[in-house]
């Protein structure tokens, strides 16, 4: 009844191991390869002026990126206002205030529905509400009807001046970014939030503290490196997102900057175009790549190429630094 | 017949006198050695969870060990089919024989040793498929293919592990849909269809309402004639029930051993005894 | 202070209604009092017609729907057997130092945005890779194909099958494992016949998410796929072009058409049809994976 020690089957199913293995390597393989096409097409045109030149249809060797590159930044600080304090809000309320009534099941459930709705969707619905405004502004809409007047826009001191509808404005790709990255921004901060143990909550709690101060004094700093990390995370899928600006009419082909602010320092020295600048036009650094990708001459090619490695820079930047925020944070706290 | 006991006596185990043993199952007859270890050393990364265990374990018998929580006892048995190896950062020093074949020797094929120690575990743990899919795995594992000899198969492990009468309507039916007791008592059905030798026990029916635990020290009684039974319990009651011999563990350490009623009426050390009247543990 | 935070909780709320608002009002009924698409065009010729062609007002969805499922059956099998299998090296196989290297390597396939997939596709995949290929067998490739945009797209979401899987692999109780190690299993055995059908319900949850994520993928279709079908007809041939409802969204919106007009209101039609058939592979999905976990707990 009793067979040999000796027998050898382990060596069974090992083929299986090497395809797995294989599976593994070859999704990182497409990556290399995807990289290294990339930097060697590219490679010619990077340079400085590839960053502070404009666009430029008529001799493609002397396009730039500036404008991208400005549009981009101001998408990133507006959707960055507009969700951040929107989606920590949200997370608290539903961690702290109403772990378990029907309404927090019901926004929970919306929320991974909503995470699954693809990025175009957003784009339709920031083209019908941000930018036309359901066209309630149009010349003989409702609005004109209603008042007698045709309304451009509120003016305010200081000349801001918000035109109406918001039409083809950085800060209308700003809101659909937003929306776009709310349900990840929030989960991020639920599970940021519900790391933090309890007994922090009690002590406090226990110490006299009012629910509120207890989340803005504790929850909230113990939570921040798990929330820092979620926001720039999905900022950094927000930066790269092509489709919905597209529907929310980025420029594929513009010369200019948002207020014309080409240089960091102008954001203070020209205060009225830095609160004007989400009121204007704007072209984001994807949509310069795949304005660049559609052209058929072949110097586009490498034009297109050093776009997506500034793109593909500043994304890298920001996952290394949400690695980072991470990596520092777990080794400072432990629960 | 009277097969030999081994020269290399542990110094734990007692001078073994003629036995005279409670249960009606048992003879007197000395059994021949079926597994044994010498100078067993093991660690968990750095932390030593068992300290210099030689233990001979007789064939056809029932095997207890006994503890507190902690002791060392499941870890020491997981040793013996080497399921130890699937945690990382484990070692061992010393020897493990099975019928004198060292089962460290990189020679020896673990899968194999598998098949010849099996092992039930202390939370029942059906597959995810038809009791009969359950019971077929091991040898379907091992390469059999023939639908009339798994069906066969099945039939007698279950008839074994006294399961037949309450299932043998309802094979295609998923195992877990069935109670706790008949859980465990299919994961042992399903552990004899490879045709082990030793079956190795721990705490099977820590997790089962009393009824269920009577069916399964019945059915571990009637599997020794047949088997090498080497059971981990907490429960000192089940112990002296089912078991012809018994180890003490304590801190990782073999206290005692020897035949169930003589360590559970006449203990030679004072921590066997303090534990088995209830003073710790 | 509670009241503020349950408007932000709120939004997403207002977000969802939003979204299916402005669908409904321009595609089914219109509160603002102008003709929505389908009272112009029936809904069943738009869910039967196999031809689209705006000039003659032909309006069937047919030849979206195709190049979209194209598109997305590729990527899947693409996908579902890269990423399956990385998911089960990764759980089963790989030690924890390499299991920390390898998967934030994969997420960056992840992170890397999808116009850049596209221009790949169209740049190498499509001239490099797939015309020598089928040259070989005398088959032509068009500049703009179904297949290479598939393939990009199935690259794409193979980190998110490969995570999903891997939760769920892991979800499987260790128990399981030890119990068929002491069967006398291989590793082979444990991951195949053991812990694959164990976790089998939450690997068709991760596949179903991430072929919905391809459904919707927009930029590596539009760029590589094309912006017609053969003919205005059936996208039937991978190595012909394809025109998804993603790339006829973007292709609308990016030219001139006035608001008010068909083709205006068609991109809410096609926009409702994307929808719809994301979100309930979405809820079948959750669904799915809801009942998975149940399972295990």
């Amino acid at each position: 009844m009793s067979s040999s020690l000796y027998s050898n089957s382990q060596t069974r199913g090992r083929w299986f191991e090497y395809v797995c293995l294989l599976a593994t390597w070859s999704a990182l393989f497409f990556l290399a390869v995807l990289l290294t096409v990339i930097l060697w097409q590219g490679r010619g045109n990077l340079s400085m002026s590839f960053l502070s030149n404009f666009d430029d249809r008529l001799s493609p060797e002397k396009a730039g990126m500036l404008a991208g590159l400005w549009g981009s930044f101001w998408l990133m600080i507006l959707t960055f206002l507009i969700s951040v304090p929107v989606g920590i809000g949200a997370a608290i309320y539903l961690e702290e205030y109403s772990t378990d009534s029907w309404i927090a099941r019901i926004i929970q459930v919306n929320l991974s529905n909503l995470a699954g709705v693809p990025s175009i969707v957003y784009g339709i619905l920031g083209l019908t509400v941000f930018v036309r405004m359901f066209g309630i502004f149009a010349k003989g809409a409702i609005i004109e009807r209603m008042t007698g007047n045709q309304v451009e826009g509120l003016f305010f001191a200081f000349g801001l001046n918000v035109p109406l509808p918001l039409g083809t404005t950085v800060i209308s790709g700003a809101l659909t970014l937003s929306l776009l990255v709310l349900p990840v921004i929030i989960v991020a901060t639920q599970e940021a939030v519900r790391a933090v143990p309890g007994s922090i909550r009690h002590a406090a709690l226990a110490l006299g503290a009012t629910k509120w101060q207890t989340i803005v004094t504790l929850v909230l700093p113990a939570a921040m490196p798990g929330i820092m990390t979620g926001v720039i995370l999905s900022l950094s899928r927000a930066i790269g997102e092509t489709a919905p600006l597209i529907m929310v009419g980025a420029s594929t082909f513009l010369r200019a900057t948002p207020a014309d602010i080409e240089y960091p320092h102008e954001l203070v020295t020209k205060p009225r175009a830095t609160i004007n600048a989400p009121f204007d036009e704007y072209t984001a650094m994807p949509i310069m790549v795949y304005s660049w990708a559609k052209q058929a001459q072949r110097e586009y090619q490498g034009i297109a190429s050093a776009g997506i490695i500034v793109l593909v820079t500043v994304l890298l930047t920001m996952n290394g630094l949400a690695i980072y925020i991470r990596n520092r944070s777990q080794q400072h706290l432990r629960w | 017949m009277f097969p030999t006991m081994t020269a290399e006596k542990p110094i734990s185990l007692k001078p073994q006198v003629p036995l005279r043993e409670p249960s009606a199952a048992t003879d007197d007859v000395q059994r021949a050695i079926k597994l044994e270890t010498r100078h067993l050393d093991f660690y968990y990364g750095n932390n030593q969870a068992l300290h210099d265990i030689s233990l001979q374990i007789p064939e056809r018998s029932v095997t207890a060990f006994i503890g507190p929580s902690g002791c060392g006892k499941s870890t020491f048995l997981r040793t013996l089919n080497r399921m130890n190896d699937i945690i990382e950062g484990t070692r061992h020093t010393g020897d493990v024989l099975l019928e004198g074949t060292d089962i460290f020797d990189p020679r020896v094929d673990v899968v194999a040793l598998r098949k010849r120690v099996g092992m039930v575990f202390q939370k029942s743990t059906p597959f995810p498929k038809s009791i009969f899919d359950n019971i077929a795995y091991g040898p379907r594992v091992a390469g059999l293919k023939d639908l009339s000899r798994l069906t066969e198969i099945v039939e007698s492990s279950l008839k074994r592990a006294a399961l037949w009468d309450e299932v043998k309507d309802r094979m295609r039916d998923s195992a877990m849909a069935l109670s706790g007791g008949q859980q465990q008592r299919l994961c042992i059905a399903r552990a004899l269809a490879t045709e082990p030798d030793v079956l190795l026990m721990d705490e099977p029916a820590s997790a089962l309402d009393p009824a269920s635990t009577t069916r399964v020290e019945d059915l571990i009684f009637d599997l020794k004639s047949n088997y090498t039974i080497v059971i981990v319990t907490h429960n000192m009651q089940q112990a002296a029930r089912v078991s012809d011999r018994t180890a003490f563990f304590y801190q990782g350490h073999l206290v005692e051993v020897g035949p169930t009623q003589e360590l559970f009426t006449r203990p030679k050390e004072k921590q066997t005894e303090d534990y088995i009247t209830g003073r710790f543990g | 202070m509670q009241q503020v935070l349950f408007l932000c909780a709120g939004l997403s709320i207002v977000t969802m209604a939003g979204i299916v608002f402005v669908l409904l009002n321009e595609s089914v009924y219109s509160v603002l009092g102008d003709q929505a698409f389908f009272q112009e065009i029936p809904l069943w010729k738009f869910l039967t017609g196999t031809r689209w062609h705006w000039d003659s007002g032909e309006f069937g969805v047919w030849p979206l729907l195709t190049s979209t499922l194209q598109v997305a059956l590729i990527g899947g099998l693409v996908s579902v057997p890269l990423g399956l299998c990385s998911a089960i090296y990764l759980s089963e196989y790989a030690t924890p130092r390499t299991r920390r290297v390898i998967k934030p390597t994969l997420e960056l396939l992840a992170g890397v945005p999808t116009v850049v997939y596209g221009y790949f596709a169209l740049m190498f995949v499509t001239p490099y890779v797939l015309r020598p290929l089928f040259g070989l067998v005398g088959l032509e490739v068009g500049t703009f194909n179904g297949l290479a945009a598939g393939i990009v797209v199935g690259i794409m979401i193979t980190p998110l099958v490969a995570s999903l899987s891997e939760d769920a692999i892991r979800s499987v109780p260790q128990s399981l494992r030890e119990a068929a190690y002491a069967l006398g299993s291989t590793r082979f055995d444990v991951s195949v016949r053991v812990v694959v059908p164990a976790a089998f319900s939450g690997i068709v949850a991760a596949c179903l998410l991430a072929i919905s994520r391809a459904i919707g993928e927009t930029m590596a279709v539009v760029i590589a796929g094309g912006q017609n079908t053969p003919g205005g007809g059936l996208a039937i041939n991978p190595l012909r072009e394809v025109f998804t409802m993603t790339s006829y969204i973007v292709n609308v919106s990016s030219s001139d058409v006035e608001a008010g007009s068909m083709e205006y209101k068609s991109l809410y039609a096609v926009g409702l049809t994307l929808f719809v058939i994301t979100l309930l592979m979405n809820i079948v999905s959750q669904w799915v994976m809801r009942r998975f976990r149940e399972a295990y707990q």
